[in-house]
């Protein structure tokens, strides 16, 4: 069975956004796969040890987006694809939908692709849905078990997590798996993985090459981006004797705040 | 010269300390409390490949470099020191010394089960009269036929009562032409009959490890348990100690993090006369101490790596590496203690585990007394290294890789 993880380059989940000259800043904080797809990593491989087959990860980013791909390819993934173009600097969700998928279409037919359920930077949650809107296939997200996959018979039944508890959701393959973190515990990367990723050259796609030319304009911009005030709380202790006086003392601290 | 770490390499100090701080940091406390090891740690090291990191995928290790060796071990001690602990007597004592020293029957006897992590070592030099004066060991090893027969007591074991082999030095020869010349080394299974083990409570520190005494009688091991050569033990003895004191210099960098981590985080929440205690500059002296002193602990230690890997002798490099080391996490962790204020003295907060943990690596190794007499003699000139029978192979990929 062919599978492929989509996998993006995040920073850490410490990491806090600041805005510097009108553009979203993370700073210096360090750069990883995101944290919601090493549970996207590690069931497209542990489907891979039952069904066998190959697992490729596919990634859309820039020149340093290829560290988290190694780490995909040292958790196990057996192949990896970038794809990179100065066309897609300012690329939006549909942009990034459309090379996905071009780039899904290039690569040996898969039964399967994986997501994770979201980006924790920009965490839209949209692209693996859209990606298989694009492809035409069945979109199966928040998927926190697969309690049956049949590669010959081309089903798949997955329970998807939901507020009120869980959905059972049959469909047929090929599929798009968006999963939540109780699906498994991802496996740290061997060391056996580390050397190997470590070697990997990464094959890296541009634009042209997933056959996307012309004009790739995002549908959505966003011209400026505003860091909220940060709001200073206060703390203050209104003592008194008993519970009317410190009542009576309360309600004129707020009509005194104009709060009342 | 170029001081920029391999993708190889950043990959396994992020592999280690994932474990380390998602499997390890939530337990230790308990564990530290209890003054036992959490049962789990050995048998997922192994699993992880952690315990033959650096050894010969022909000897059943992962294949990786001494600098990886290092950055476990920073990323190992950063969480608690008896993980790192685990490293330089499994690794560095007992598994890289028969690496070094150890024929190709015992490598695979011995070394392929130790770098798989099927089996643990330790390292048994010190005695319960005789730590820093090596040559003075006290335990005997007698020829009887085709065995040696072993007598006597080792002390101050680190992971004694968990092992099942101890890289083993004992008195071979009772009218040596110099003292150094009376000892031999030995591998031995710590399950063989006349052995018994346990381990010592009350440590000051390193209390969620374990650290014990191997009492021997009559223990008869077959001649081929010898390593090396009758009378080389000495030597072999001090080699074992440049691998062991590497990971020791590197856990201590990682000890010197973890307070630079925990100091920064309180001195930004604490607030007292109305302002954050990390506006002040006495704190702040105390933070910028920390920090150089990792900066210097680490440059240190990767250049010790880095001539591991070239299989230059690194005695002297080694030796300075895990004093400065040592003696700068310890007063990274009395700082540490000191931003903390009265939180600091509970283990409410990690940072007096820290300090207890610390002072144990100035001792261990080597005192760090006994490191100021190599280094001065170093500088003096009356120490010298000559070349050893078997030296530490350098890290090169083919014999490292090849099956
Ligand atoms: C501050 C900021 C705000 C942004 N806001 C928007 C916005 O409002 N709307 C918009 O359309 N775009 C926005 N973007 C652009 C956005 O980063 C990209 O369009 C991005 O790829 C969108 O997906 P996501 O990160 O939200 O992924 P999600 O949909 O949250 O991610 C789901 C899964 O998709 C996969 N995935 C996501 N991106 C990639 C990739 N590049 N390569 C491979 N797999 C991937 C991963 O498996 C991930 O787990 C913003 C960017 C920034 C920096
Ligand atoms: C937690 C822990 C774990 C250990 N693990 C191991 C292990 O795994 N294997 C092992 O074999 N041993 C181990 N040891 C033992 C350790 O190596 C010895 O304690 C150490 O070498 C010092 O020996 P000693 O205790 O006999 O002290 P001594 O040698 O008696 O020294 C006492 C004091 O005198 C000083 N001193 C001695 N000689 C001189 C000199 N010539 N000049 C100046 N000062 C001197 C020392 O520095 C020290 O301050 C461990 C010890 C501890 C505390």
């Amino acid at each position: 069975m062919n599978i492929v993880v989509c996998v993006k380059q995040t920073t850490d989940t410490a990491a806090t956004l600041s805005v510097v000259d009108g553009e979203a800043s993370y700073g210096d904080a360090a750069l990883v796969l995101n944290p919601w797809d090493e549970y996207a990593v590690e069931q497209a491989l542990l489907t891979k040890e039952a069904e066998g087959g190959k697992v490729t990860a596919l990634c859309l980013g820039p020149d340093s987006a290829e560290d988290a791909l190694k780490q995909a390819l040292a958790m196990g993934c057996d192949e990896a694809v970038l794809i990179l173009d100065a066309v897609f600097e300012s690329a939006d969700t549909l942009v990034v939908s459309r090379a996905l998928a071009a780039g899904i279409e290039k690569l040996d037919p898969p039964e399967l692709v994986f997501f994770g359920k979201s980006a924790v930077d920009s965490d839209t949650g949209v692209m693996g849905p859209q990606v298989a809107r694009r492809l035409g296939w069945p979109s199966l997200n928040l998927v926190a078990a697969i309690p049956e996959l049949d590669a010959s018979a081309k089903t798949i039944t997955v329970e998807r997590l939901l507020e009120e508890g869980r959905q059972i959701v049959s469909g047929r393959l090929p599929a798009v798996v968006s999963v939540v973190k109780e699906i498994n515990e991802p496996r740290y990367p061997s060391f056996m993985g580390i050397r190997k990723a470590s070697k990997a050259e990464i094959p890296r796609w541009s634009a042209a090459d997933v056959g996307l030319s012309g004009q790739i304009q995002p549908a959505l911009s966003w011209p400026e981006i505003l860091a909220p005030e940060k709001s200073e709380a206060v703390c203050e202790l209104i003592e008194g004797g008993d519970a009317s006086e410190i009542a009576r003392k309360l309600v004129d601290r707020l009509v005194e705040e104009k709060v009342i | 010269m170029d001081f920029s770490l391999t993708a190889e390499h950043e990959m396994t100090q992020k592999m280690v300390r994932d474990f380390a701080q998602k499997e390890v940091a939530p337990i230790i406390r308990e564990w530290d409390r209890k003054q036992e090891m959490a049962p789990e740690i050995l048998p997922r090291m192994a699993e992880l490949g952690i315990l033959g990191i650096c050894l010969p995928v022909r000897y059943g290790g992962q294949g990786m470099d001494f600098i990886s060796l290092g950055l476990a071990c920073e990323e190992l001690e950063a969480v608690d020191s008896t993980l790192r602990v685990t490293m330089s007597v499994h690794v560095g004592l007992s598994s890289l010394t028969l690496l070094q020293w150890g024929t190709e029957a015992q490598k695979e006897e011995f070394l392929i089960p130790l770098a798989k992590g099927e089996k643990i070592g330790c390292g048994a030099f010190s005695e319960p009269g005789v730590g820093s004066d090596v040559a003075n060991i006290q335990t005997t090893a007698k020829l009887d036929g085709s065995d040696y027969v072993l007598n006597g007591e080792k002390m101050w074991i680190s992971l004694a009562s968990k092992a099942d082999y101890a890289l083993l030095t004992a008195r071979t020869d009772f009218e040596p032409e110099r003292p150094t010349d009376a000892l031999s080394c030995f591998i031995v299974d710590l399950k063989s009959k006349g052995v018994s083990t346990g381990d010592i409570k009350g440590k000051l520190g390193v209390r969620a490890g374990s650290t014990g005494w191997i009492s021997l009688q009559d223990v008869r091991v077959p001649k081929e348990s010898l390593v090396g050569e009758a009378g080389e033990g000495f030597k072999i003895t001090m080699s074992g100690f440049d691998s062991g004191r590497y990971t020791v210099a590197a856990g201590a960098t990682g000890l010197i993090r973890a307070c630079v981590e925990a100091s920064v985080a309180y001195a930004n929440e604490r607030k007292t006369f109305g302002r954050s205690i990390a506006d002040y500059q006495l704190v702040q002296a105390k933070i910028a101490r920390m920090a150089q002193d990792y900066e210097i602990a680490r440059l240190l230690y990767l250049k010790v790596g880095w001539l591991k890997n070239q299989a230059v002798r690194n005695t002297l490099e080694t030796s300075m590496a895990k004093q400065f080391a040592t003696d700068a996490s310890f007063a990274a962790a009395s700082d540490a203690i000191a931003v903390h204020g009265g939180y600091g003295y509970s283990d409410e907060y990690p940072v007096e585990r820290y300090l207890r943990n610390s002072r144990g690596a100035m001792i261990y190794e080597g005192t760090n007394e006994i490191h100021s007499l190599i280094q001065a003699g170093y500088a003096l000139g009356t120490r010298k290294d000559r070349p050893l029978r078997r030296e530490m192979p350098a890290y090169e990929e083919d014999l490292w890789h090849s099956n």
